[in-house]
Order: C-alpha cells, then structure tokens, then sequence
C-alpha cells in the first residue's frame, strides 16, 4: 500500500484539456481523412475495366443488305442497337403520334443533337435506336404492322416492352400511358459512307486516323 | 461423485476445481449459458407465431451449409457459371440435393420472415420498448433481400441475366448520379462477367458477413428486452420474491426444446419440397432460368421472385419510373417507421379495436394480391387492380398515427392469457 501511495504522491503533471481534446480530434479527423482516401482505390476498382472499356470501342455496320421495314440488331457495348430501315409511309405518320407521346420534341429524352428531331435520326429511312427500353433495361420487341391484333386497331406500329408495356413509335418515342418516361436512347453514330454505318462515333474519322 | 451443487434449473454449476472450471475462469461460458438460456425469461403464453424467430436460425444454418458445398462446386464466370450449375445438378454426387435445398431454402426463408415480421403486426411486438429490435430485424429483411437477388444472379441463367439488369436499372432512376451508379455497379456497359464476379464475392462472403453480425445484434437486442407475447403484456412488470417474471420461463429447456419441435416440422415440409416439387410450379425456380443468359433475349413474361413481387407490383402501377421506383422504396421503408406511426396505448390486436383490425386485415388482403399481381404479365386488368390495392397497403402505414388514436381499446389484463 505505501507503495502505491508512493505512486500517488509523485508530482502528478497539471492536465491541459485544451491540448488533450483538439489531439483528440486532430487524430480522429486524420484517421478519416484517411480512411476516405483508401476507400478510393476499392470503389474505383468497381469501374469498367480497361478491358471492358476496349471492347467498348466503336462499331461498324453494313447495311447494304438490309431492306425496307427490316431491321437489325448488332450489338455495342453489350447493348442491342436496333438499327430500321423505315419506308416513307412509316415516316410520313411519325408526326400524328405526337398527340399521345410523353415526350415527342424528345426535350427529356437522350440523344445526340443530330437526332434531336421529329424521325430522331440522321437520316429519315434509317433509325438507330439502344435497344434497351428506358424504364428497366428490358428489350423492347418489334411491333411494327400497325393495327396489330396484340396492341388494338389504333396501334400505329413501332416496339413494346415485354417486361412492364412500355411502347414506343417507329421514331422510339414512347407512347402516354407506359411507365418508361423517356424515349428510346439514340447512341452517338455516324456514316462513313451510304451503306457503312459507325456506332459510337460522332462523325466518322478519316481511315487510318485512329 | 462429489459434484458441485445442483441448481434450480437442474444445470451443474461451474465447480471450482476440474477442467470445466478451468475454462469458465478464463472464457465465461456458464455465466454466459445461465443468463442467455437458463435465467432468460421468456413468456408463458407462446403460441405458434413464436416459432418464425428459431426457424429463420434453422434456415440460415441450412442455407450457410448448403452454400459452403455449393461453393466447392461452382465456377464463377459469365462462360462458365451456367454449365457449373448444371454440373452440379447432373454429376456431382447429391449435388441436386445440396442445390436444391439451397434454392429451396431461399424461398423458405422469406416464408418463414414475412410470417415472423406478420407476428409483429398482429401484437405490436414493434412497440416500445423494442423499437431497435424491430430495425434490426428490418435491416435483416433488406440485407436478405439483396443476399437472395445476389445468389439469384449466381446459375446466370436468361432470368437471372434480366433480373440483374432490371434491378440494377433502379438505380438509373436516381436524378443526377444514376447512370453513372449503374455502370459501377456492373463495372461495364451491361450486366457482364464483372458483375456475375462481383456478385458471387457479394452473396458468399460480403453479404453473409454482415448478416450474421444483424442476427447477433438483433439477439442481443432481444435477450436485453425480452420477447413480446400475445398479450402484448410486460412480463417483467410483474415479478417473484427472486426477481423472476411470474409469466416467464427459463428458455432452456422449455422453448428450446418446443423450438426443435419446430424445426422438425419445417424440415418436413422442406424436404417434401425439394424431393417432389423444388421449382414448384415456377414459384421457386423459374423456367426461363434453365436456359443460359442471352443478352438479346428477354423472357417473356419477366417476373422476380415471389418474395419480390407485391413491390414489383407497385413499381409497374405507376406510369412514371421514377415515382414507381420512389413509391417501391416507400413501400418497404415504411416498415420502419411502425414503432412511431403506432399511437395505440396497447400492444396486441387482442385488445385493440375494430378499426386497426380492418386495417391490418387490408393491408395483409393488399399485401397478397399484390404479390399475385407482381407475377402476372404487364397487363391489364392487373395493373389498373395493382393500383387499387397499393392504396390499403400504404393506407395502413400512413393513416396509423390517427386510426391507432382513435381506435377504442379492450382493457388488457395483468397478467398473460391462455387460449385453448
């Protein structure tokens, strides 16, 4: 006991709480600081990796065999592209579907400039649409004889959603009454020249270039 | 024999000399045992919806066993996941058994929570004070879900394929980081072999971690609160001269051997799953899932499991993604907020009014229809009746703060009630 006594009676050094409490939180705040920066390499590891993002590279497409109210479906970045070569008499309805479209000047929906217009493409025979209905990812299918006995005698033909009936016209806009919102997505493309077409790139670039 | 003395409850004591006391004076197992099992009180007047809480143990042993074999079996990867599966299905000795039980289990288990979380509406075990009882448990049932999405994705069949992408796609609907969400969390431009990789790293390791550290949680959270009882009466209010409930008995080795019981019983009904039905009739496991995943392909019709479905119902009722997806999420959180949504001075549906009853009736009408309705295809009349029923399910959440108020109570007794 005397000896702990002994203890005790040692001059005990006066206690700074001031310094005490901002070493405390100078730890702390360090501690998650750091804690926060080695997070970064393990959600930055979730990213698409240099192998997804190669074989993300642009494609190209032949359409020279592709005939009128056909369409194909070449994939890009693991997404289905609809590309549809459209007749005249599908273009030329295009604009009475408007009155029961969510979106018809496409303001809320995603596509490139060039396609911000009423066919939503670069040129009015060829659609090229993301195959990919935009409420939850499922594949819209291709519904395009109007009057189609599933979708009722004022269907003016276009795609419908098999998961939740979404459905879209032949400009992938869609229709009042789906739960998608927006239209179709129209990826970014171009032609390198009448009959080859470049998903993925905004203009095509010059051969050899890249 | 000289043997330390016996006590009360028939259990020896720690002894101060031999091995055993050895042990309990470095690692407190029999103080442990005596205040978890055989000093821990549990109500009398248990009836059978005091069963659900032991067999979701039961089953998460079963699906953490099945799961370990599983995993000696399994190759991850978008080339060979799908050929693993049926690998193991065909040639794998009882590797259908183990696969089967696994996959049973799963549904099982949502069976045996949703009637564990119903017991809790019937007698308001989410009451103070069990508030953070009930959220643990909650977040037990989310992390559930994503543990049972997650191992749904794992065979990579085409339902598995798309109900990836239609999940992950929720995601999508969050303004501003959405799109960027959905590409990290598939870690390529569509559901791919990164994702399949990730998830299998999610649902055996991740996600069964941190399961197991909410069962721990929520036991504790249990054992320093005591159970509920139909009664919905405190039984700690009303103690003998020794401090013990008069309405309470030591859980071993009455409810751990009536659990067992249990247990038995559930096995049964498991095992005449698995050997005569295990996909029963596309509930458990689904058709187009025995086909590989095709990314240019959807099934048609596309429906999640059962256990999803009364949301699902809900997020297709509404012609805009972003309120579907918003209303979805509503629907589930809203069970969190039970403890403080609830105003009624009494606990159990014994001794509450009409009014709650006919809600609680609606709501669990609701609740099943919709779940039907979540497996129908896209169409009408079920999507105009989705609509419908949505309105009771959050009628009963959202009204409760005024129908529990003013909703005529019964007097409830002192002490628990026996019924048959």
């Amino acid at each position: 006991m005397s000896e702990v006594g002994a203890l005790t009676d040692h001059p005990q050094p006066e206690i700074d709480e001031g310094r005490r409490k901002f070493l405390t939180v100078a730890t702390g705040v360090t501690a998650a600081v750091g804690a926060v920066v080695a997070a970064v390499p393990f959600v930055a590891s979730w990213t698409p990796s240099e192998r997804a993002r190669a074989l993300g590279a642009p494609v190209e497409v032949d359409l020279s065999k592709l005939q009128t109210g056909q369409m194909i479906t070449p994939t890009w970045r693991l997404k289905p592209i609809y590309i549809v070569r459209r007749d005249q008499a599908m273009v030329d309805k295009l604009p009475q579907n408007d009155g029961r479209l969510k979106d018809p000047k496409s303001h809320s929906s995603t596509q490139p400039d060039y396609a911000r217009n009423e066919m939503r493409s670069r040129r009015a025979d060829l659609l090229v649409l993301i195959g990919i209905c935009t409420h939850l990812g499922c594949l819209p299918k291709q519904f395009f004889d109007a009057g189609d006995p599933v979708l009722g005698a004022d269907w003016p033909g276009g795609f419908r959603c098999p998961c939740h009936g979404s459905r879209f016209d032949l400009a992938g806009r869609v229709f009042d009454g789906s739960p998608a919102s927006t239209n179709l997505v129209v990826p970014p493309y171009s032609f390198r020249d009448q009959n080859t077409l470049i998903i993925g790139l905004d203009s095509p670039q010059p051969k050899g270039a890249s | 024999m000289a043997q330390a003395p016996v006590d009360r409850t028939g259990y020896r004591g720690a002894s101060k000399r031999g091995f055993w006391a050895w042990i309990n004076r470095r690692l407190p197992v029999d103080t442990f045992l005596r205040s978890q099992l055989l000093e821990y009180y549990a109500p009398k007047n248990f009836n059978i919806w005091y069963f659900f809480g032991s067999l979701a143990l039961a089953v998460l042993v079963l699906q953490l066993l099945t799961g370990i074999y599983l995993t000696m079996f399994y190759k991850v990867g978008a080339a060979t996941s799908f050929d693993s599966v049926e690998f193991i299905m065909r040639e794998v000795p009882f590797g259908w058994l183990i696969r089967y039980l696994h996959s049973t289990g799963a549904s099982v288990f949502f069976i045996v929570v949703y009637l564990h979380m119903y017991r809790s509406l019937l007698y308001g075990s989410y009451k103070a004070p069990r508030e953070l009882l009930w959220l643990f448990g909650m977040i037990i049932y989310l992390t559930l879900m994503a543990e049972a999405f997650l191992g749904y994705v794992l065979p990579w069949g085409n339902m598995s394929y798309w109900a990836a992408t239609v999940i992950i796609n929720l995601f999508g609907t969050i303004p501003g980081i959405g799109p960027a969400l959905v590409e990290w969390i598939r870690g390529d431009y569509g559901v791919a072999d990164a994702t399949l990789n990730r998830f299998f790293s999610l649902h055996v390791v991740a996600v069964p971690l941190v399961l197991l550290l909410l069962v721990a949680l929520h036991l504790v959270a249990l054992h320093e609160v005591g159970s509920n009882n139909p009664d919905g009466v405190e039984i700690k209010d009303r103690k003998d001269a020794k401090g013990r409930p008069l309405d309470g008995i030591p859980f071993h080795p009455y409810y751990t051997v009536k659990d067992i019981v249990g247990v038995c019983v559930l096995l049964v009904a498991l095992a005449i799953v698995v050997f005569f039905v295990p996909t029963l009739g596309d509930l458990f496991l689904e058709k187009a899932n025995f086909e590989p995943a095709n990314p240019l392909s959807t099934p048609d019709p596309i429906s999640p499991s059962w256990y999803f479905t009364p949301y699902y119902a809900i997020l297709r009722a509404v012609p805009d993604q972003r309120i579907g997806a918003l209303l979805m999420l509503i629907a589930v959180v809203s069970f969190f907020f039970l403890p403080w949504l609830d105003r009624s001075p009494v606990r159990s549906m014994r001794y509450r009014g009409w009014i709650s009853r006919v809600f609680l009736a609606l709501f669990s009408i609701a609740f099943l229809v919709l779940m039907y309705l979540g497996m129908q295809p896209a169409q009408e009349p079920y999507v105009t009746l989705a609509r419908i029923f949505a309105v009771p399910y959050f009628l009963y959440f959202w009204l409760m703060p005024w129908y529990s108020r003013i909703d005529r109570v019964k007097p409830v007794p002192e002490r628990v009630t026996y019924h048959g």
